[in-house]
């Protein structure tokens, strides 16, 4: 028997959630169906880290909203308001800084460029020899490990009909609606998101749309519980690193440096030589980790398009079967950029705008 | 060829963080290696044949074994008999460990669990309790018995977690300990070139464990072309026989020592689940009752897991509380392996370098 809805989102992470819970506000009956449980993905295993600093430069209006709603679940995510720091050692690196974080200055991110002296006053565990660095005082992180949980209660708490561990077999749009076919039967909606992540693009085959998505798998790992070495979320001006040290002494350290695998199978492998290059950055701005013992290294899939630029938008040629997914910093963005979706698709004008995917299917400009 | 053996499987009790309580596998390992005692007045709790050889042990380091407690009744020993009849070897020697703890007068308690640990900074006794044959607590029969250690374990499960790092399919057998590689009569896993063997393939006992071995070498020198077919079938021939006759006492005995949620379910609210943070029984129901069915959103969810052992010692916890809430082990899942598996200082991975070695490919977002 099919069951029957004004709204279906695909995928329960934070993409799909924040865009459930906006269409459930707007008043729609709403089922959202997930494979596994909530933010099992990307949503749940990112490092977390909410920080101006490290967003491209369109996206900075988008992070900024979106860190105001991680800053508003507050303790529900683990959230933190430390400042964050990011450091140059070189001549080269501090250029590039001061140049890359002007332009997100001048896109609204308060961030300051500061002397190597000052960052080292901030956080003494840097190493010597600081060139330069910027600071952002309204930057922080949260725990992704809790986004399931937070959603969950949010979700049910709206109203909407949340169905984990219910796997989308098919998708088939038609001209009045969208049928999700799922193991436990049918679903039928007017409209439906797809918000499935990395797992888009084998799903866009399937619906006979496919978008062009490249896969990004990235590398995270923390330590075991060690006294206070940082107190901000301090970051390398090459972008391929961030460090944060939770309330209970673990060190978390990011940079997207490159696993393998496939979201097929959920399986992502380490890769030896970028971990260790991982590491050796890590080290090399706190020298101070390398007694520190490394217990997990993990990683994360994550869907980016070829113009690094979200797909937020209906399906190209499509009226009621849209797409949100290959958000970069999509943890940050997500709360945000997921209400806008939510607004799309019940018709209201989005207070920013969206991104929609036909631009990557026009022809090329002769 | 992985063969990482078994861990041991244990199961809270209201006090088993207190000092003096160790695995039945470590207690062992001490007497062993090392002449250690657990402690004078030392009470042994587990199910099968495994409580009872580190009994002897203990008795024949000196010590004093207050009490042998298995929750298996006499009458499940009674029925598995016959199939430890066709290895005598291994039956005869258990029986005469078994008669050497009667005559030196240690009491043993079949169909009794541990209720409780006591202590202030150490033990100082523990309370049994009739349980019925799921082993749940059976009436209100007590007995407090004075010991200042206690060695506990419900059994093995196999190592799985270097097959999960490489990708091998794994499935839930009880019979084999819980989750298991996927092999073929060849030892084979699904993943090229990769063969199991011992009690990491599915626990079987230390009689069993050398013909497997065999067998795993012998595939793997067919598969490199180095043995040819007839060969291979006279050599792996021999090694079945001698292996179905190994592997019915093991499975005869693994039969006492099964998963069993039961054996979990009743443990009261207050009771510590995942040491190393003080996360107790009813955090993790409050997760579950909350929307939780994987033991990784459980992870997510509750820290359970995260603690410097990866979760070996928590695991068969977590998952029991689960199955306690109608959840199926094949749905439940196992810990997502992390690589490195054990602590690993950085300075071991980072070595010794300079800053120019660090290669920085160009980052996604700068």
């Amino acid at each position: 028997m099919t069951t029957s809805f004004d709204a279906i989102v695909v995928g329960g992470g934070v993409m799909g959630a924040a865009a459930a819970l906006q269409l459930a506000e707007g008043g729609m009956r709403v089922a959202l169906c997930e494979a596994r449980q909530l933010a099992m993905g990307a949503s749940g295993v990112n490092a977390g880290t909410l920080s101006m600093q490290t967003k491209r430069v369109p996206l900075i209006p988008y992070a900024l909203r979106g860190y105001e709603l991680w800053k508003r679940a507050g303790d529900a995510v683990g959230f933190k308001e430390t400042g964050s720091l990011t450091v140059a050692y070189t001549q080269g690196e501090a250029e590039g800084l001061a140049q890359r974080m002007t332009a997100r200055r001048n896109a609204g991110a308060p961030i300051e460029l500061i002397s190597g002296t000052a960052a080292r006053a901030l956080e003494p565990g840097l190493r010597e020899g600081l060139v330069a660095a910027s600071y952002c005082a309204a930057d922080g992180y949260a725990n992704s490990s809790l986004t399931g949980v937070y959603y969950r209660g949010r979700l049910r708490a709206a109203g909407v009909d949340v169905r984990e561990l219910t796997p989308a077999r098919a998708i088939v749009p038609d001209d009045t609606g969208v049928t999700v076919n799922t193991p436990a039967g049918p679903l039928r909606a007017a409209r439906a998101l797809l918000a499935t992540g990395a797992w888009a693009k084998a799903m866009s085959e399937q619906i006979g749309a496919p978008l062009p998505i490249r896969l990004r798998v990235n590398t995270v790992s923390v330590t075991e519980r060690v006294p206070t070495l940082i107190k901000t979320v301090v970051a390398h001006a090459s972008g391929l690193l961030t460090l944060k040290q939770a309330v209970n002494g673990t060190v978390l350290i990011g940079g997207a440096w490159q696993g393998r695998g496939s979201p097929d199978t959920w399986q992502g492998d380490i890769v030896p030589e970028t971990l260790i290059a991982n590491l050796r950055l890590a080290q090399y701005v706190l020298p101070r980790l390398a007694e520190a013992r490394l217990l997990r290294c993990w990683t994360g899939f994550e869907a980016q398009t070829p113009d690094s630029v979200p797909l937020a938008g209906p399906m190209p040629g499509m009226r009621n079967l849209f797409v949100l997914c290959c958000v970069r910093s999509g943890y940050t963005i997500g709360p945000y950029i997921g209400r806008l979706m939510g607004d799309l698709m019940l018709g209201r004008e989005p207070e920013m705008p969206l991104f929609d995917p036909v631009r990557l299917f026009k022809a090329p400009a002769k | 060829m992985l063969a990482t053996g078994a861990i041991e499987r244990f199961y809270p009790r209201p006090g088993w963080t207190l000092p003096g309580v160790v695995g039945l596998g470590a207690a062992a390992l001490m007497l062993k290696t090392s002449g250690v005692l657990p402690g004078r007045h030392v009470a042994v709790v587990g199910p099968g044949a495994f409580a009872i050889s580190v009994a002897k042990l203990i008795v024949d380091a000196g010590g004093e074994v207050v009490a042998i407690c298995d929750p298996n009744s006499l009458r499940a020993w009674a029925e598995a008999l016959p199939a430890m009849a066709r290895y005598p070897g291994s039956l005869a020697r258990d029986s005469a460990r078994l008669a050497a703890l009667a005559l030196k007068g240690v009491p043993m308690y079949r169909g009794w669990d541990v209720r409780a640990i006591h202590g202030e900074r150490d033990v100082d006794s523990i309370t049994l309790g009739r349980v019925d044959d799921q082993w749940r607590p059976l009436g209100q029969r007590e007995r407090p018995i004075a010991a200042d250690a206690v060695c506990i374990g419900y059994g093995f499960a196999p190592a799985t977690d270097l097959y999960q790092l490489l990708g091998a399919a794994r499935r839930y057998e009880p019979t084999f300990g819980g989750w298991a590689p996927v092999l073929d009569r060849g030892q084979r896993s699904d993943v090229p070139g990769l063969y199991g063997a011992g009690d990491s393939a599915g626990v079987s006992g230390a009689a069993a464990a050398p013909g497997t071995g065999r067998i795993a070498a012998l595939s793997a020198a067919l598969d490199l072309g180095c043995l040819d077919a007839a060969t291979y079938e006279r050599k792996t021939g021999a090694t079945r026989r001698r292996l179905a006759r190994a592997a019915s006492f093991g499975f005869a005995v693994t039969r006492f020592t099964q998963p069993n949620a039961a054996a979990v379910g009743w443990v009261p609210d207050h009771t510590i689940v995942f040491r190393c943070e003080d996360i107790r029984a009813d955090e993790l129901r409050a997760a579950i009752a909350a929307g939780v069915q994987e033991i990784n959103a459980l992870k997510a969810a509750t820290r359970c897991g995260m603690g410097p052992c990866g979760g070996r010692v928590c695991a068969e916890a977590a998952a029991a509380l689960l199955e306690c809430a109608g959840f199926a082990r094949e749905r439940i899942g196992q810990f997502t392996a992390r690589a490195p598996l054990r602590p690993l200082p950085l300075s071991a991975l980072t070595g010794s370098f300079d800053y120019g070695d660090i290669p920085f490919p160009q980052a996604a977002d700068t």
